[in-house]
């Protein structure tokens, strides 16, 4: 279910990395969660941004949540497929539904995050 | 969260069967989604969907003086209604102000339902039965009834076969017959703004009467179409649109209120308030920036909260988002821009008039 190459934090974001540029998308379980998407606010290419921020938004019809990026760096690029097609977001949550690209600024910031099976225990423990 | 506390309705185990997810509704364990929220809201709006809606409330009111005991006690006026009629009205305080919204059937000259929110039911018993002084017969008959909503254009072809006659029911009227051989209270009501039928049914009858309507067509739908349905129809929801800090007057609701049918709860606030000016104004309004507008969210007016949002959300049918919110009078009328706070950031609007949808006749 979730890819072994990737990284997950527990606000149901996950990462791969790709030298020095993380990929970040929402997990199944945060799609699952959330719902139809009906809308995504993302940030702009070029804003810089510390660990744990809040970068954007996304919307179902009956919820809102906050997009918070595990990693410090800059915006390197948005997924305009999302923006214009949000159910990509509950169609492909870790394939096309990609948000966005950050080039990272803090490897350590990578430590602090799960791997695939430990995201996995963290879903079917109740805790998230 | 507890689900051991919470209350099941006689249909529980066809919601799970279904593959509901389920939550917490007033207490009670609901489905609020099937399939998906806006494929629930789509089917209803194109063919039919079938709601749960057993957890609301109803209070028996009999007797000689049950017409003259619940003309003083709600605005609409009972003594227009004939057996086979119901209508929408509500509980007052003595400000005017919303103990709850309801609907009154009348099933004999002496003898009359009020049906009311799941989440005041408990509340609602005790301030009519409170308020009879033996002028009638109030019974709690929450436990007698199963409800289950039928609602879409195709929703009367489903119905027939099943219910002979009940396609001539009037809207807002009701019989007294049977649907697929059950005893049945069937009424042309509903929450959605379309054609449909609410059925009362004995609680060991509704399970059966879900599958039959389910395999006659009818697409399951929970709580999250619901609301989105009733809020493109510009219909109230308790807590929301009404509390104990609105009057009809402010919800747009001048309608249900009779103020020359003689004396009732809040009428003297009613009349007060109609001569002072009403303060605000409930509007229906359309987002024209990105994102959007939720319960909560301010109503600015240079810079400053002078309203709120009462409901917000995406509309499947119209695909933008959309709500209704209370604004002092000077920004009511459609076509004004508004201005919602979203978060802390500046959201453009504009107040448009209601219902957003209005079926085909």
């Amino acid at each position: 279910m979730y890819p072994s190459e990737y990284l997950y934090s527990r606000e149901h974001e996950w990462v791969r990395v790709e030298d020095d540029i993380c990929v970040l998308g929402i997990t199944e379980f945060a799609q699952q969660e959330l719902g139809e998407v009906v809308f995504v606010e993302l940030p702009e290419v070029g804003q810089v941004f510390d660990t744990n921020d809040e970068i954007g938004t996304i919307e179902s019809v009956k919820a809102v949540a906050e997009v918070f990026t595990p990693v410090a760096g800059e915006i390197l690029e948005i997924n305009e497929a999302v923006t214009d097609d949000p159910e990509l977001l509950n169609e492909d949550p870790h394939g096309e539904g990609w948000l966005l690209k950050v080039r990272f600024s803090s490897a350590a910031d990578l430590k602090a995050l799960m791997n695939a099976e430990q995201y996995e225990e963290f879903v079917k423990s109740g805790d998230a | 969260m507890g689900s051991e506390n919470l209350e099941r309705t006689p249909l529980y185990a066809c919601h799970v069967d279904l593959g509901a997810r389920l939550v917490d509704f007033a207490g009670w364990e609901m489905p609020v989604q099937y399939a998906g929220v806006i494929e629930e809201h789509r089917a209803v709006r194109t063919a039919a969907g079938l709601f749960d809606v057993s957890h609301m409330g109803e209070v028996r009111v009999r007797g000689a003086g049950a017409e003259s005991f619940l003309q003083r006690l709600t605005p609409n006026d009972v003594s227009k209604l004939v057996p086979g009629r119901a209508h929408y009205s509500g509980l007052l305080t003595d400000q005017g102000t919303y103990v709850d919204d309801l609907l009154i059937y009348r099933l004999a000259a002496d003898d009359f339902l009020v049906v009311v929110n799941a989440s005041n039911a408990p509340r609602d018993f005790e301030w009519i039965a409170s308020r009879a002084n033996g002028e009638a017969e109030v019974t709690n008959e929450c436990d007698r009834w199963a409800l289950i909503a039928l609602q879409g254009p195709k929703a009367k072809e489903i119905l027939e076969p099943l219910a002979p006659g009940a396609s001539a029911i009037r809207y807002y009227g009701f019989q007294q017959g049977t649907v697929d051989g059950r005893p049945a209270l069937i009424s042309r009501t509903g929450y959605t703004g379309e054609d449909g039928f609410e059925l009362y049914v004995d609680p060991e009858h509704a399970a059966p009467l879900w599958r039959r309507l389910i395999d006659a067509g009818a697409s399951p739908a929970g709580l999250g179409a619901r609301d989105t349905l009733r809020l493109e129809a510009a219909m109230a929801l308790y807590g929301h649109e009404i509390d104990e800090t609105t009057t009809p007057w402010e919800a747009g609701l001048d309608w249900v209120v009779k103020l020359d049918k003689g004396d009732f709860a809040g009428r003297d606030a009613l009349v007060a308030q109609k001569a002072a000016g009403v303060p605000r104004r409930l509007v229906g309004f359309e987002v024209e920036g990105r994102g959007i507008a939720r319960q909560g969210h301010a109503v600015l007016s240079g810079g400053a909260p002078v309203g709120a949002v009462t409901s917000g959300t995406w509309s499947p049918t119209f695909e933008k988002a959309l709500g209704l919110a209370y604004v002092p009078p000077e920004l009511a009328a459609p076509g004004t821009p508004l201005t919602l706070d979203v978060r802390g950031k500046a959201l453009a609007a504009r107040v448009v008039a209601t219902p957003f949808y209005k079926r085909a006749k």
